[in-house]
């Protein structure tokens, strides 16, 4: 007896695989039109690129580059293009549900529709929130930490391709052939081959399982980083806040996407190899699937939320200009929530039939994570009373992350309710909590983020009109795009419809329409400040290096930092490292330089990760030949690499003492003492 | 410390806030820290293969179990394989943390680890070539397919070992037992120490207690 699946079919070409020109959507007119738009977008990119000559600068400073701060920067700008798509898809899903009453079957045919909410939900998720997190995690925790890079450099670049070579893969799907139609997190068995024998769900499952590898080697990277490289005297106790939500996040990275990579494996195994793990006979066992990609998905969620966390408590801090309140319960809230994450996956099917004790349990242990969530939004309170507070736009994002933050935390500790939840379970009203808490949370605390140390990346500061601008208009969104979702789902809407019979729910999905245009202006806000900015860069550019009158050791070097990041490794005495050492006098040192040891660049990263776009396509469309010598490319590359013993050299000592000397000059201007 | 740190302030005194020699962290200093930690992740890989067999491992399909299948003499030749390139592995650390270590003996050592790693895949090899041959495919059921995906996927991490052993005998050959290379071989004697113990739960648990259970 042999597999049962078709994998050499007649239907399936040696060279080409499944794939076929009917592939290519030539008669989808919206495909079509997104086509062109990308392409015609994209090919006007490479040409302003070639025009400028900028290939071999981007090469050689950007896309080789070990640099975390660089690796950082082009993490955000990916998480940023790929919101574009994303926000694309959410705007079309509003358009449908607005127009599709009364017989009306909208624009979107089902099929489409439901490879859009698949695809919006995985974009967001993987390719949006976790390079968002992962870049600013990236910029900011060695500059915090006083450290020159993260320990592996290299497969910190690595990391950041191999992530992009998802994303990659991801909107390949859109193009040539098409996407899983399973919803995000592809339950068997209808992502099992008999329900979905096409290339949907393969291009779901080797998207996620190549970013994955970037995601947990990067989680490595960094955990290895806060552990082996803070500077003398930062105990643990000492370190800011951001730092230890980055710890405890690569934490639950490296503690729970190998459970991803593993389920995502065991359905490759089912589809590919007609494996029985998740189909329904010969023993196979689909809630299985659901148990494990939850015991992944909800510790993911934290993985999301918490560097937003430590983004506020830093903001906080910062702009009441006070040291934050219970600095020792914020750590043990976050580490206590990191455990916790861990225990409560199965909330997420109370339906499943587990029985009352087993339900119980899961319902306890979730509402007990509210616990030290409170704390956590006790303790910015209490850093804000009595302090001066400055509204620059992060701590107005802060602000409006807590008052919106806090009502997605009373609806979620309400879904945690198992009676409740067998009524809302589905619903609109859990789509409207979770966009509540990651929209309200994550989304807010990026933009914190990006406010925040936009300055110390480039050495300017985001345009104030605009970003107040963006800021009302994303706050104000948010409320009318969900605040209808919420109350469609109390009244018992479920999610993922496409059509409706009930007219008199049109209202509220119109209202929810309304909002998404309102979320659209705010973005466009967001880049037109980014333009804004860059264009006034001279009248906004900050000299100081700390423009914000910060407290933590990132602040203490020039902005952009040099490539060494501190040309003397900071001792720390305190907490705010960086308050502490302006408090008490800190003078900046202006000679006896040395010259620094550092990482060299490598295109490794680049070329492995571009033979795993090749190695995920040729399996996607069955093109055997095509996988196999891609897979024994990345060997050969990365077994090549390894055979490189020279991979560090030094910054002269004159280049440091002209980079210092050019600082010293630009802080007498400024008159501050140097 | 932190008294102390407001006391010297309220003397006026300044710390030094820099370190004025090089701040130096050893090349490869984190690298073991590291190594330990992806260990642990595939660790989880194999925690959740273990779970599913636990879970699908009495799920027959209607098919042939383990005590029809599985033939222990051969799994306990296998397993004594797998023990003994652990312990040759073990000597070539012993070779190399000796004085004057000869690069050509950690190479011998090596090598003799390598065709044990072999001679267990081939056994392996055999073994699976054998059910599928029976009717007892991956595809036949839940049970075999956790069976074949767990001893499989511990399989596919010895041949990745073998490869990065090869890799290493020569990287030692050209660039003797320097540090960069010293950390090379911990790691993989980290990795095939693993590759062992992973291997004993699976011989206790599918194997052991599939036939005598």
């Amino acid at each position: 007896m042999t597999s049962p699946l078709p994998l050499s079919s007649p239907a399936i070409s040696p060279i080409f695989g499944r794939l076929s020109l009917d592939a290519l959507p030539l008669h989808e007119l919206p495909v079509l039109v997104a086509f062109a738009g990308v392409a015609v977008g994209g090919i006007a990119l490479l040409a302003i690129i070639t025009y400028f000559k900028a290939w071999g600068m981007l090469w050689r400073d950007w896309f080789t580059s070990v640099d975390h701060k660089k690796i950082g920067i082009m993490y955000i700008i990916l998480g940023l293009v790929m919101f574009v798509r994303g926000f694309s898809d959410a705007l079309m899903m509003r358009a449908q549900q607005a127009m599709a009453f009364n017989g009306n079957p909208g624009y979107l045919p089902p099929d489409h529709y439901n490879q859009i909410f698949t695809a919006h939900g995985v974009i967001m998720i993987f390719f949006v929130a976790m390079p968002l997190v992962a870049g600013l995690m990236n910029f900011v925790v060695p500059l915090q930490i006083g450290a020159r890079d993260v320990s592996f450099p290299y497969l910190n670049n690595f990391s950041f391709w191999m992530t992009t070579a998802g994303a990659v893969i991801t909107m390949i799907s859109l193009f040539v052939g098409n996407y899983a139609r399973t919803g995000w997190l592809a339950m068997p068995p209808l992502s099992g081959i008999a329900a979905s024998p096409d290339v949907g769900v393969d291009y779901y499952i080797w998207g996620l399982q190549i970013a994955g590898v970037g995601t947990l080697l990067s989680g490595v990277n960094l955990i290895a980083t806060i552990v082996k490289m803070r500077a003398p005297g930062m105990t643990l106790m000492k370190m800011p806040v951001f730092v230890w939500t980055s710890l405890c996040t690569n934490t639950l990275i490296v503690a729970a996407f190998p459970v991803l990579t593993a389920v995502l494996a065991l359905l490759s195994l089912d589809r590919y190899v007609g494996m029985q793990f998740f189909t329904n006979g010969l023993g196979g066992n689909p809630m299985m699937y659901v148990n494990l990609i939850w015991i992944w998905g909800h510790p993911e969620v934290y993985i999301l939320i918490l560097p937003a966390f430590g983004v506020f408590s830093e903001v906080v801090a910062t702009f009441a200009s006070k040291r934050l309140f219970g600095y020792t319960s914020m750590v043990y809230a976050t580490i206590v929530i990191t455990i916790l994450a861990y225990l409560v996956w199965l909330h997420h099917f109370f339906t499943m039939g587990s029985g009352a004790s087993v339900n119980s349990f899961f319902a306890i242990t979730t509402m007990i994570i509210s616990i030290p969530t409170g704390a956590k939004i006790f303790n910015w309170l209490f850093t804000m009373y009595h302090g001066r507070i400055r509204y620059e736009l992060p701590m107005m994002w802060t602000i409006a992350f807590m008052l919106t933050f806090v009502i997605g935390g009373m609806t979620g500790v309400l879904l945690a309710v198992p009676p409740a939840d067998f009524v809302l379970h589905n619903s609109l009203f859990l789509v409207a909590h979770f966009h509540n808490v990651i929209i309200g949370g994550v989304v807010f605390g990026m933009f914190a983020g990006i406010n925040y140390w936009w300055p110390k990346a480039f050495g300017f500061k985001l345009d104030r009109v605009w970003g107040k601008r963006q800021f009302w208009l994303w706050v104000l969104g948010f409320w009318f795009a969900f605040a209808p979702v919420y109350a469609l789902g109390l009244m018992g809407v479920t999610r993922r419809l496409s059509q409706f019979d009930d007219a008199s729910l049109q209202p509220y999905f119109l209202v929810a329409g309304f909002g998404a245009l309102l979320i659209l202006a705010g973005t466009g806000a967001m880049f037109v400040q980014f333009y804004v900015s860059f264009r006034n860069r001279e009248a906004l550019r900050d000299v100081t290096g700390d423009p914000w009158d910060g407290r933590t050791l990132e602040w203490s070097t020039s902005s952009p930092p040099p490539d060494y990041n501190f040309a003397f490794t900071p001792v720390v005495y305190d907490n705010d490292a960086w308050w502490d050492m302006k408090r008490r006098g800190y003078v900046r040192p202006t000679t006896g330089f040395r010259k620094i040891h550092m990482p060299k660049n490598t295109g490794t990263g680049v070329i492995l990760a571009g033979l795993s776009v090749a190695f995920g396509f040729g399996m996607i469309w069955y093109m055997w030949w095509l996988a196999v010598v891609s897979l024994v490319g990345i060997f050969a590359v990365a077994i090549g690499h390894s055979f490189n013993y020279k991979r560090d050299f030094y910054i002269p000592v004159e280049d440091v003492i002209r980079t210092e000397d050019e600082r010293t000059r630009l802080l007498a201007g400024e008159g501050v003492s140097a | 410390m932190s008294a102390q740190t407001f006391e010297a302030t309220a003397n006026g005194e300044t710390p030094l806030f820099y370190e004025v020699e090089e701040h130096h962290h050893p090349e490869g200093s984190s690298t073991m820290l590291g190594f330990w930690m992806y260990l642990m992740s595939d660790c989880l890989i194999f925690a959740i293969l273990f779970a599913c067999y636990a879970v699908l491992g009495h799920s027959y399909g209607g098919g042939e179990g383990p005590k029809q299948l599985f033939e222990l003499p051969l799994v306990a030749l296998n397993t004594a394989m797998l023990l003994f390139s652990s312990l040759t592995y073990g000597f070539a650390m012993l070779t190399m943390e000796r004085p004057g270590a000869s690069v050509r003996a950690v190479q011998g050592w090596l090598i003799v680890t390598g065709l044990f790693g072999l001679a267990f895949l081939c056994i392996e090899l055999y073994e699976f070539s054998n059910l599928i041959h029976e009717g007892a495919g991956p595809w036949r059921s839940a049970f075999l397919s956790s069976f074949f995906t767990l001893v499989g996927t511990h399989g596919l991490h010895v041949t990745v070992g073998l490869i990065w052993l090869v890799t290493l005998v020569a990287q030692i050959g050209m660039h003797g037992l320097g540090q960069a290379n010293r950390r090379r071989l911990m790691c993989l004697s980290m990795f095939w120490h693993f590759l062992d113990v992973i291997w004993i739960g699976v011989f206790t648990i599918v194997y052991l207690m599939g036939v005598l259970g």
